[in-house]
């Protein structure tokens, strides 16, 4: 499984669209530290681009990778190996060399500004944290679409309906389940609703980490006592985690059955 | 010729006598504590304390119109025994003094100066330590309290004080205090035609200054930070709020100006800065808001119901999370010619006022509103959309609550 993790990485950092990502989050970061000038105010700026890129790129490099190598895997799956080494290496080396785009490419400019200095710090590496575990979410989930579907034009429009589900879809229904609810109380269901979706816990992680949050009211008084604590950390990181490990069952899973 | 000089000598002592100058300290001097002092004197006298530390309290004056004051060092320590000085006189000054350690209780309000009934007083360069109430000022008037650092150590709203408590107070100037960590920093009820300037009233419990009940009070250059609510202006009639600034009081319940059940008052060239909610209004009548400034906070303003001609011209809205949050029908508010930084309009003529108008109120703070669950998907990108969709065409957001004429430049005053 590691040669195979290895082969892939290497491939995909050979590759110009690794380059094009990370030179995107270097200029994003150089850009927004440039017009901001305030290191706070440009995480909650890149707060908003990695809630919502990281899931789409993950997702697009995901199904990108699998239906481009589909010949490759073939071939290696000709050879006396474990089919759940072939799938995850491959994988691993999308999410790992994404995930490396992502730090390299915002770290920088941050260091290069004086990150260590700043008090931002925490809220900037859980950001790239928060960003990391999307990586690694989105591209299982892009795995398991890819898998399933052998057609490459079903498989593209369902990973980016599966994108814009969690993204904005979930949000709208969830606000508008609170507002058809609203004469009950609803503090605990909107507490499960943001834990249920990926996007949205990251969110609201971030959010609780900076200052916006006494904005949010009784509610966020609510999400403050749970996210707060290092109960409601470890459980939200959990919860991160389950989303990883759920899509990578099922990829090792399907990949064993599958018909090739 | 004998005769002569003990004449001269008689009328030298006679004349002193009536302004005489006592001293105290420890040793060496007229007396050796306040209170016999005070006790000993007549009217028109002064009382000079000397440097060091005297462990006196509920020292009483009555009826005697005493100038007191001391010099750098000159320490009171109550021991947490009640009042420091306790007062009912006109023409009384106290000045350069420090007083220490007054008692917390929660039947009595004790201070380190309490005034009853006394005319014409002056509070001056009075540090109060460890305070419970600072200074207790009940049915005086045409009093000046200046240049006095006051400061606390409650932990709870229910254990501190206020550092300067006007009761039922008239014609007082309250001038360049620092007021920290006490319950209210500067509270007025009763009090009227008071004026109010250059205070810096921060880390207070409740209120940075609170109004109750107080008419015709003016306040401006202060400094209110990070108190739990900048300033509450409450059941009070005309009053004048200048050039004050409102910053860092963020919390999830921290205003910068609670304005509650208020009439005819004018709100001029404040500065809100980092605020959580920077203006909320409930039950307020005919305010004019003119040429303030709204940078960074969650809320700008929050208008509650009952809010009727009010008139919101010249403000800047900078970089706030939400500009406006009203609740009801527009009620003949006004708002115009402000400058708006989430205004995306056009100026095709060039006269600085933006050719289309704008909606201050986003469909999400109409939701927010409606359902304050809401607010957890706040900055989520479903909510940046149906803000933008609204915008385009707006079907939920007050119709009429629009800036007619806004500006596209920062007001500069």
């Amino acid at each position: 499984m590691l040669k195979i993790l290895k082969y892939s990485f290497y491939d995909l950092m050979r590759s110009s669209w690794s380059y094009v990502y990370l030179g995107f989050y270097l200029l994003l970061g150089i850009v927004l530290l440039f017009l901001n000038n305030d290191l706070s105010k440009a995480v909650i700026t890149l707060m908003n681009v990695i809630i919502v890129l990281v899931p789409l790129i993950g997702t697009i490099f995901g199904v990108m990778y699998y239906y481009n190598s589909k010949e490759f895997t073939e071939l290696l799956l000709a050879q006396p190996l474990k089919r759940s080494s072939i799938f995850l290496g491959q994988y691993l080396g999308v999410a790992i060399s994404l995930s490396m785009s992502l730090i390299i490419g915002l770290g920088l400019p941050f260091i290069a500004y004086g990150l260590f200095k700043s008090s931002a710090i925490w809220d900037f590496s859980l950001l790239l944290i928060v960003g990391v575990f999307l990586t690694f979410i989105f591209s299982a989930l892009a795995f398991n679409i890819a898998l399933s579907h052998e057609n490459k034009i079903k498989g593209f429009g369902y990973a980016i309906l599966m994108w814009l589900f969690l993204a904005i879809i979930y949000d709208g229904l969830f606000l508008m389940s609170l507002i058809i609810f609203e004469d009950y109380p609803l503090d605990k269901v909107s507490l499960i609703g943001t834990m249920l979706n990926p996007i949205d816990l990251s969110r609201t992680l971030i959010l609780l980490k900076l200052d916006i949050s006494a904005l949010l009211g009784y509610t966020g008084a609510v999400f403050k006592q749970f996210f707060g604590t290092s109960f409601g950390l470890i459980i939200s990181f959990v919860m991160l985690l389950v989303w990883v490990i759920l899509p990578v069952f099922r990829i090792v899973f399907k990949s064993r059955k599958k018909d090739f | 010729m004998k005769i002569r000089f003990s004449i001269i000598i008689f009328i030298i002592t006679t004349y002193f006598a009536t302004a005489e100058t006592k001293t105290v300290c420890e040793a060496g001097c007229d007396f050796n504590s306040i209170q016999t002092a005070v006790d000993s004197s007549e009217s028109g006298d002064k009382i000079f304390i000397k440097a060091g530390i005297y462990n006196e309290s509920n020292i009483v004056i009555y009826k005697k119109s005493l100038h007191i004051s001391g010099e750098n060092g000159t320490i009171i320590d109550t021991e947490n025994n009640g009042y420091g000085f306790s007062v009912e006189a006109t023409d009384i000054v106290i000045k350069n003094l420090t007083i220490k350690n007054i008692k917390i209780s929660y039947t009595k309000e004790y201070a380190g100066i309490l005034l009853f009934k006394s005319y014409d007083f002056v509070i001056e360069n009075i540090t109060v330590d460890n305070a419970f109430f600072g200074f207790l000022i009940q049915k005086s008037k045409d009093g000046i309290v200046k240049n006095n650092i006051i400061s606390g150590q409650g932990k709870a709203e229910a254990d501190s004080g206020n550092a300067i408590h006007l009761w039922h107070c008239e014609n007082v100037k309250i001038t360049n205090n620092d007021v920290r960590r006490m319950r209210d920093g500067i509270y007025l009820e009763f009090g009227n035609s008071s004026y109010i300037a250059n205070n810096y009233s921060t880390e207070n419990m409740r209120y940075g200054l609170h109004f109750m009940f107080s008419n015709d009070n003016t306040y401006e250059k202060n400094i209110f930070e990070a108190n739990g609510a900048g300033v509450a202006v409450m059941f009070s009639k005309r009053i004048k709020m200048f050039n004050n600034t409102f910053k860092r009081n963020w919390g999830t319940a921290s205003y910068g100006i609670l304005l509650k059940e208020i009439n005819d008052a004018e709100l001029k060239h404040n500065v809100f800065e980092d605020n959580t909610i920077g203006i909320n209004a409930d039950g307020t009548n005919r305010i004019t808001y003119f040429e303030n400034t709204f940078k960074n906070n969650g809320y700008a303003i929050k208008v509650h119901g009952a809010c009727y001609d009010n008139i919101y011209s010249r403000n800047n809205f900078l970089y706030n999370s939400f500009d406006l949050s009203y609740s009801g029908k527009l009620n003949s508010n006004k708002f115009e010619n402000n400058y708006w930084s989430n205004y995306t309009g056009y100026d095709l003529n060039k006269d600085n006022i933006g050719d289309t108008p704008y909606r201050p109120v986003k469909l999400f703070s109409y939701l927010v509103n409606r359902t304050p669950e809401s607010i957890v998907l706040l900055r989520s990108l479903f909510i940046d959309i149906i803000d933008f969709s609204e915008k385009v065409s707006p079907v939920f957001t007050p119709e009429n609550l629009i800036d007619n004429q806004p500006l596209m430049t920062q007001v500069e005053w």
